[in-house]
């Protein structure tokens, strides 16, 4: 059985981030991209599954501009994926093509029977693309998931949910599970693993070459903006009663929060 | 005129915070309002539903939608949204939001905002707002298309009015979907917290290295309890096995938004920042005056937090009851 892997490559967390001419996105020069850290899990767990015999291939895919998508995929099959499909695409395609694009490339690799993703890309925090791809697919979901059991023709997960409370989930395969932090301990890529990934091919698609195209997009995000400055913060001088007296007071007085 | 479908959850036969404010933007734009609810005792909510101004109530009143399911909501919702398509579709971003309106979107073939800070629907206009790039900044979003659009709102960012006057709400009813489902749900189990999630908390009284061990957390909890406040942490005191990572604020824990945040003995490191910046007022106790949190803050203190806290609980004690 196959196991895909959706990852997306985004910014370090802690690139500075400055806005574009036009506004409409990021100035992505100097810019470090590193793998999404939940799209980590995902792939440490495919690899787990074929490491423990429950999956033969363990399959990265990965959608954006070639040349950067290209090196997440290599940070993938260092890892120990067996084989990476590139979906060569413009900067800023929104969730909807994103997922539409992903789930034609996988039918037409045939075969699926699991798709495991990060629960969101930190960039642009949508939380979308999962359930649009199981959709698509026409195949059942769970998101935010830190524990899954494997059976022949299901999945057990766990999905943690507000106040602690967990849902176990059972799922008919094929079905797409978004992965949360907790689910396993993503390993580093190993010198030998990264010598090998330099032999292996990356499968390129143009994007235009699949069932979706521009047309399809629903969504642009536009006017960005840096946060407004916070006015300096006010320190509270006084010994630590007479500083707790008086910030009780600022609260109630000033900034009317309790 | 266009419609506004509010999608509306409710615990314990009211309608929770998130849902008034949806409801509130929607009734001040002056367009037709639907509302959606599903679960047992969904036939009781008529009343407030139409206070806040709905005209047209889509109430699931049936145990099959007491326990979130994705593939049975997203049949249900998407049935409704599937056959009166309205212009705007509005929900918050709890578990349940976040998990299920992208798949109605996809099945709509709608666009989606999802985790939206900004709503303004004046003038028949639909203008959000959303942070990206883990908070450091913020766009807008252009809805391409003429179809649905789905909005789905961070919670604590809008105001809830009061309810008023009384519309005549007509009552639909929605249907269990019938039919074999690949998606069952074996077992919930409930945690131990019986307040407010952090992602819906007022607010917050968060907890860092600084608080020493993991017995001063009590403090917290104390603090807590006296504003009415939820507790979080910092990753350093997860990592370290003090409290569990359900309680974990920032990039790869819970973003929060909520009206008052107090760090105690929290740093600020940037993926701390990432989950907690947008809150309205932030105070932080820090011994350190050169700690990046202060940078955040509103209000700040230099002090022992394990001094700190217990007066506070005190202080507010005096003053709030
Ligand atoms: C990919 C990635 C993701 C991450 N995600 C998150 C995340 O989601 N959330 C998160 O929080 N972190 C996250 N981190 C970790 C983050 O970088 C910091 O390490 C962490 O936030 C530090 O926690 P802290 O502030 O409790 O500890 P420290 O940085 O050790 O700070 C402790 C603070 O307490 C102060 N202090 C000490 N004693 C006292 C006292 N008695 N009274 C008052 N103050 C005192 C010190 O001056 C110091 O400022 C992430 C890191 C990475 C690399
Ligand atoms: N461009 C992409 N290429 C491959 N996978 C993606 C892409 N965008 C999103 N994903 C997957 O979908 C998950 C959720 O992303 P998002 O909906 O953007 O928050 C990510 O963690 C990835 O696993």
């Amino acid at each position: 059985m196959k196991v895909f892997v959706c990852i997306k490559q985004v910014p370090d967390t802690e690139t500075k981030i400055k806005i574009r001419g036009d506004g409409n996105g990021i100035d992505t020069a100097g810019v470090k991209w590193v793998m999404n850290p939940y799209d980590e899990f995902a792939v440490e767990e495919a690899i787990k599954m074929r490491e423990s015999g429950k999956a033969t291939q363990v399959i990265a895919i990965s959608l954006g501009p070639k040349a950067r998508v290209n090196e997440t995929l290599r940070t993938a099959l260092a890892m120990g994926a067996d084989e990476a499909i590139a979906i060569d695409a413009g900067e800023d395609l929104d969730s909807y093509t994103t997922a539409k694009a992903l789930a034609a490339a996988i039918r037409a690799e045939g075969e699926f029977k699991m798709i495991l993703t990060g629960k969101q890309a930190i960039d642009d925090n949508q939380s979308a693309v999962s359930q649009m791809l199981a959709e698509f697919l026409g195949v059942p979901h769970a998101t935010v998931i830190s524990k899954i059991e494997y059976a022949d023709s299901q999945v057990t997960v766990e999905r943690e949910v507000e106040g602690g409370t967990r849902e176990v989930i059972q799922l008919t395969l094929p079905a797409v599970v978004g992965a949360n932090k907790g689910l396993n301990a993503p390993r580093y890529a190993s010198l030998p693993g990264i010598m090998k990934a330099k032999k292996k091919t990356i499968k390129e698609i143009a994007i235009n070459t699949l069932d979706t195209g521009d047309g399809d997009v629903r969504t642009q995000f536009v006017g960005f903006q840096l946060p407004p400055d916070k006015p300096a913060v006010k320190m509270i001088p006084g010994d630590a009663a007479a500083a707790t007296a008086q910030l009780a007071k600022l609260l109630r007085e000033e900034a009317k929060v309790i | 005129m266009s419609t506004i479908t509010v999608f509306a959850e409710f615990a314990n036969g009211q309608l929770k915070k998130s849902a008034l404010e949806l409801l509130t933007a929607a009734r001040a734009s002056g367009q037709k309002i639907q509302a959606i609810a599903l679960g047992s005792g969904a036939k009781g909510l008529v009343d407030q539903l139409a206070q806040y101004g709905v005209d047209e109530a889509y109430l699931g009143d049936n145990a099959a939608f007491d326990q979130y399911n994705p593939e049975v909501f997203s049949k249900a919702v998407g049935d409704v949204l599937a056959a009166q398509k309205p212009a705007t579709v509005l929900a918050a971003s709890t578990m349940l939001g976040r998990d299920l309106f992208p798949r109605i979107a996809a099945r709509l073939k709608a666009g989606i905002a999802s985790d939206c800070t900004e709503l303004n629907l004046a003038g028949g206009e639909l203008k959000v707002r959303r942070p990206m790039y883990a908070g450091k900044c913020t766009a807008g979003v252009n809805f391409k298309s003429s179809d649905t659009r789905i909005i789905v709102m961070r919670p604590n960012q809008l105001p809830t009015g009061q309810p008023e006057g009384k519309k005549s709400t007509q009552v639909h009813d929605v249907a269990a979907p019938a039919g074999d489902l690949k998606t069952l749900i074996k077992q919930v189990v409930k945690g131990a917290s019986s307040k407010l999630d952090l992602s819906e908390a007022n607010i917050i009284v968060s907890g860092g290295r600084g608080m020493k061990e993991p017995a001063n957390f009590k403090m917290l909890e104390e603090l807590a309890d006296v504003l009415g406040a939820t507790v979080g942490a910092s990753r350093a005191v997860v990592d370290a096995g003090w409290v569990p990572h359900n309680m974990q604020v920032g990039q790869t824990g819970k973003t929060v938004a909520p009206t008052l945040y107090i760090a105690a003995g929290i740093s600020g490191a940037i993926q701390h920042l990432a989950g907690m910046s947008g809150s309205k007022v932030i105070v932080a106790i820090n011994k350190d005056a050169n700690a990046p949190i202060f940078q955040k803050a509103t209000y700040g203190i230099v002090g022992d937090a394990l001094e700190v806290v217990p007066l506070m609980t005190a202080e507010f004690k005096k003053l709030l009851h």
